[in-house]
This record gives structure tokens, C-alpha cells and sequence, in this order.
């Protein structure tokens, strides 16, 4: 049986709100095996966004239990919930989100930074995934020389550059148009198939259809989970 | 690690030059305008302390005061009340180290074809002592001298250019009152005094030889006045007790009647012009640390921008993996290196104001390099003080809103 990289049980999350508290996510469970690629799926105030902060580990549930790559998550404070997003995952946004002021190469090498690399090793790691997304040429450029779809990969190659187990992706195609969306999900889809488990949250049930399975989510809640081939049916 | 925040700080000074070149001209100002107030300040008080110790240290002068016969107030005018013999027994007590009986007045010099009119002191060799008064050549007269009444005399630097010109003094003979005297030494110079007299415009010779040949007193022994040296700052007040005791009980003063001597203190005088000018220099100081502190907060107005500007990037770091520590010293090393790239340019800018000011007015300025360590150490300070805020602002910033702001 294969690990389980993300086991969530019950999760819940609440928001204190002025009209009193509000149940972004009303007791989700979930189980995602290493090597899966996940697109999660939901109209806006679904609770999509909500279960991506949690899995991304930027904030903790109100309820419930999550477990990383067989960590216990839901307890942990802020420096240890840095360290783990520092070494067991890698961020892709919607706005591509490089720092302007840096090469291409700084801003891939960024994560190995916190991770306390020194400058040889982290300089020579932020090449090879720049070689690997086919930026190599534009090490030294900063992020504002290159279209969008390149910004892109570049983020992917920073979201790679701690060899994470797992990668979220949020929305990364919502800024791009349908051929380098096809680009990136194909450049996902690599990865993917290189072993590195992949959750991606989208609204286009194109992009979706990229993934092996589909979770959608409303109200709080998991409405479905199913294969891509059974959705295409 | 360290390398990389460093280089991370001096990329984000440079990505808003003018920004960061402003921010940091209000340190450079602060800094700048606490080295020139402490240059200027401590030059005063160097320039007064130099007064001073031209003067000699530890000083009181027994002024020979107005006496009562017969009901009749004689003023400071009558014949003087103190005595060569006073001198001597004061010189006895405890705490004295010099005692030097004076009589001084203004004569008309004569060498050659040249005259020159100056102040003439006749004393006894104590009074060089005491006022630590050096001979820049030929030698001093001594006791046997002021016994003798030998017609030698030491002239100051001023009456020595004024009156020889080109001739070198030593042994040449001039006219005090037309009787002659020879010179045996040039005294070392002292420059002015508190009251801006030319100090180096004296002529030195021996008491008893000034009040028979100079000065024509008719009463052999009498002086006006009597300088005494006390061997500490503290002991001067009793020295002066027991003084003015003595010399009641050796003028026969009974209880009830008045001094015939006044006492002054003159190291008191000069102490109080230090104290003047140590206060100054301290307000000087003051004032130009509010610059510092204006610079200081102007620092953390521009942290505080930066970070409401940058809230993206720090959520982008803290989602890849930068803890609350690692954002909070990005932050503080950035507002310490603008305060310390401040503090260097504001410390040369204030030396070479320091040194303009200096070449342009002549006025004393003292440069210390514990005045420049402290003016660094207080922008430090100023930059973790100031720049503590805006970082832990950052540091505190919850990754989620960050990564949404726009």
C-alpha cells in the first residue's frame, strides 16, 4: 500500500466573523496517496481555499486531524509550520509571485536560503531546475524580462528546488492563456509523473481534467471525489 | 545565511535610491551635527582649560584691604596692610606649597632707541611656581637676588619682540625708571589670560629690588598683594581659613573688626568659566541628538512604508519556508545598515565640517574618537530602536492576508 502523504480526518475550520463564527469547512476528510496528481474543484466560498491554506500549512484547523507525510500538523506552532513548508512542500499562486528585484536564478534558490544551503549548493541546485523548465538561458534576468508562462515555470522550479513531497498549486493557470495553460499542466504533468504528488486548485474543468482525480467541494464540504475517467464519462 | 540577508538588504536599499539616499541624509544630519557640536564643544572646553592652566592651578590672592586708625577708613588706597613677613609665616601653614608676595605696576621699558610701557611684577622666585610660569631661555633669579635686590629682570615673549625686535635679550641691559637692569631669562608664553590680557606682557624682577629702584615704596617689607598656592583643589577652602586666621591674629584684629585684606579665590573663578563652558558643550550635544533622533524616525516612517509595501513578499517567503525570526532580521539588518551607511557619512561629513570651521574661524575644535564611537554606537542603536518596530510588523504578519494583499 502506498504512504499516504496528506490524511485529513474531520477537518474544520472556523472564521470569527462580526455576525458571529463562520464554518468555512465543516468536517473534511481526505486521503492522498504519494504520487497522485489532485485537482480540486468548487465555486467561490466552496472552502476550497480555505483546505489549500490548511494543506499548505499556513494555518491551522479548528478541528480535526492532518497529517503530512505522516506528521501531525494540527498542533504545531509558527517556526515549526515554517520549517515544514520550507521542506516538505513547494507553492505555485495564480500571480506567479517572483520577487521583482531578483535573477531568476535568486528567486529559484530562494526557498534554499531558509533552508540554510550555502550559496555554492544553492546556486548550482537553482540551475539544474532551471535547466529542467527550459529557463536555463535566463538565469540572470530578473522575473519582469519574461512572458507570463515562462514566470511560471520559473515558479514551479522554485515551488521543486527543496525536492518537496508534494506540490499546491493555486489557480496557476488562472492568469495565462489556454495554450501556456496547456504548457504549464503539461510541465505539471511531468513532474507528476517523475513521482512528486501535485494538488492544483482550479475552477476550469479543462485543467481539471489534467489531473487523476477530481475533489469538488461546496459549502464547506466535499461534494465529490472521483477519477478523471469516471468524470469524463 | 548571513551573506545572503546582507545581500538581499543592499538589493532592496537600491531598489528605492532616492527613498533610502533621503532616509538616509536624516542620519547623516544627525550624526553629522552631533560630531560638529561635540567638536566645537569640547574645543571650548579645551581652549578654557588651557586659560587655565596658564594661570596656575589652585590658586587665592591676599589683597591688601583698607585698615581702621582712629575711626578713619583707609580704603584699598592706604598703605599696604600686608607684609613680606605676612608672606613668610603663611608660607608655614599646612596645606601651602608657594607663597609669593607681588608688587606690580605699569613702567615705561627703555632699550636703545626703543621703549615699550608693560606690566612689572617684582615677587620672589615662589611666584614662578606657582603659577608654572617656564623661562624659555636664560635663567630665573633666586632668593639671593630678592635679598640683594639685584637689578636682573625675565621679560615676556611680547616685550622681548617688542623691545629688542631681531636682538636677542639675554644679557642686554635696559632701563626700568632709568635705573638698569639686566636681562637674564625670556619667559616661556602663556598667551591671554581669562580677562584677555596679554599674559606675555610682563617684566619679572625681584620684590625688594622693584620696591626700592621701581616702585619708590616708602615702606621696605609691605605689600598689596600675596599669592598662595594650596597643594589641592580640595584643601583650598580651608588653606583660606586658616589664612585669613593668621593673618588676623598677626594684624592684631580683634573680634568685631573687619579684615584689612580681602581674599580671592581665582581658581574658583576659572572653575565656574570650565563649568560654563562644560554646560554649553552638553546642551550643544543635546540639541544635536534631537536631529539624531528626527534621522531615527524618519527611518522607521521608511521601514514602515517599505513593509506595507513589500506585505506580498514577505507572505511569498513565509509560504516558502522563512520563519518569523528570518523575516524580522531582514528587516532590522536593512534599517541598520541605512542607519549605519547614515552614521559613516554623517561622521565624515561632521569631521570635515569640524575641520572647515576650524580653518575657516580658527576656533579650538577637538575631534575624540570616543565622541565619534559614541555618536556610532547611538545611530546603531537608533537603527534597532527605530527599525524594531516596522520589522516585527512584518514578522507578525499573517502568511494568508500577505500572500492576498495586492
Amino acid at each position: 500500500m502506498t504512504e499516504s502523504v496528506i490524511r485529513v480526518v474531520g477537518l474544520g475550520k472556523s472564521y470569527v466573523t462580526a455576525a458571529g463564527p463562520f464554518p468555512a469547512l465543516r468536517g473534511v476528510s481526505l486521503d492522498i496517496k504519494a504520487g497522485e496528481f489532485v485537482a480540486i474543484m468548487g465555486p467561490s466560498g466552496s472552502g476550497k481555499s480555505t483546505f489549500m491554506n490548511l494543506l499548505g500549512c499556513l494555518d491551522t484547523p479548528t478541528t480535526g486531524e492532518f497529517f503530512l507525510a505522516g506528521q501531525d500538523v494540527a498542533h504545531m506552532d509558527k517556526d515549526a509550520l515554517a520549517s515544514l513548508r520550507n521542506r516538505m512542500l513547494g507553492f505555485v499562486f495564480q500571480g506567479f509571485n517572483l520577487l521583482p528585484r531578483m535573477s531568476l536564478q535568486d528567486n529559484v534558490a530562494l526557498p534554499l536560503v531558509y533552508a540554510g544551503v550555502d550559496r555554492a549548493a544553492r546556486r548550482a541546485r537553482a540551475r539544474e531546475l532551471l535547466d529542467k523548465v527550459g529557463l536555463g538561458q535566463y538565469a540572470e534576468s530578473p522575473p519582469n524580462r519574461i512572458s507570463g508562462g515562462q514566470q511560471q515555470r520559473v515558479a514551479i522550479a522554485r515551488a521543486l528546488v527543496n525536492s518537496p513531497r508534494l506540490i499546491l498549486a493555486d489557480e496557476p493557470t488562472g492568469n495565462l492563456d489556454s495554450h501556456t495553460s496547456e504548457e504549464i499542466m503539461r510541465l505539471f504533468g511531468a513532474f507528476n509523473a517523475e513521482g512528486i504528488t501535485i494538488v492544483l486548485v482550479t475552477h476550469e474543468p479543462d485543467i481539471a481534467a489534467h489531473a487523476g482525480r477530481q475533489v469538488r467541494f461546496r459549502d464547506g464540504q466535499i461534494v465529490s471525489d472521483e477519477l478523471t475517467a469516471e468524470v469524463a464519462k | 545565511m548571513l551573506k545572503a540577508m546582507f545581500g538581499e538588504a543592499w538589493l532592496a536599499m537600491g531598489a528605492n535610491r532616492l527613498r533610502t539616499a533621503l532616509t538616509m541624509l536624516g542620519m547623516v544630519i544627525g550624526v553629522g551635527a552631533v560630531v560638529i557640536m561635540m567638536a566645537i564643544g569640547q574645543g571650548a572646553q579645551y581652549a578654557v582649560q588651557q586659560t587655565i592652566s596658564t594661570m596656575g592651578s589652585n590658586l587665592f590672592i591676599i589683597l591688601s584691604g583698607s585698615f581702621t586708625a582712629s575711626g578713619v577708613r583707609s580704603g584699598s588706597a592706604g598703605a599696604p596692610s600686608l607684609s613680606v613677613a605676612d608672606a613668610d609665616a603663611i608660607a608655614e601653614l599646612d596645606g601651602v606649597i608657594n607663597v609669593a608676595p607681588t608688587h606690580s605696576g605699569t613702567r615705561q621699558l627703555v632699550y636703545g632707541a626703543q621703549n615699550w610701557s608693560s606690566q612689572v611684577i617684582g615677587t620672589t622666585p615662589a611666584y614662578f611656581e606657582a603659577r608654572a610660569w617656564s623661562i624659555a631661555s636664560g635663567a630665573s633669579f633666586g632668593d639671593s637676588d630678592v635679598r640683594s635686590s639685584t637689578r636682573v629682570a625675565l621679560i615676556g615673549k611680547t616685550v622681548a619682540e617688542n623691545l629688542f625686535g631681531a636682538d636677542d635679550p639675554l644679557g642686554r641691559t635696559m632701563r626700568i625708571q632709568q635705573n638698569p637692569f639686566t636681562v637674564i631669562g625670556v619667559l616661556g608664553s602663556k598667551g591671554q589670560s581669562l580677562d584677555g590680557r596679554d599674559q606675555d606682557d610682563t617684566v619679572i624682577i625681584p620684590l625688594s629690588t622693584a620696591q626700592r629702584k621701581v616702585f619708590g615704596t616708602p615702606f621696605l617689607g609691605s605689600v598689596r598683594m600675596i599669592m598662595v598656592q594650596a597643594d589641592s583643589a580640595d584643601n583650598m577652602p580651608r588653606v583660606m581659613e586658616s589664612t585669613t586666621a593668621l593673618l588676623r591674629q598677626r594684624h592684631r584684629l580683634r573680634e568685631g573688626v573687619p579684615d584689612d585684606f580681602f581674599t580671592r579665590n581665582l581658581s574658583a573663578a576659572a572653575e565656574s568659566e570650565a563649568e560654563t563652558t562644560r554646560t554649553m558643550s552638553i546642551l550643544l550635544g543635546a540639541i544635536a541628538s534631537i536631529s539624531l533622533l528626527v534621522g531615527g524616525i524618519g527611518i522607521m516612517n521608511i521601514m514602515l512604508v517599505s513593509v506595507t509595501e513589500r506585505t506580498r513578499e514577505i507572505g511569498i517567503r513565509m509560504a516558502i519556508g522563512a520563519r518569523q525570526r528570518d523575516i524580522l532580521s531582514q528587516f532590522l539588518l536593512e534599517a541598520m545598515m541605512i542607519s549605519f551607511a547614515g552614521c559613516l557619512l554623517g561622521l565624515l561629513l561632521g569631521l570635515g565640517a569640524a575641520l572647515g570651521i576650524n580653518l575657516l574661524t580658527g576656533m579650538v575644535i577637538v575631534i575624540s574618537g570616543g565622541a565619534a564611537l559614541i555618536a556610532f554606537a547611538v545611530a546603531a542603536g537608533v537603527g534597532i530602536f527605530f527599525g524594531w518596530y516596522p520589522a516585527r510588523k512584518a514578522a507578525r504578519l499573517d502568511p494568508i492576508e500577505a500572500l492576498r494583499y495586492q
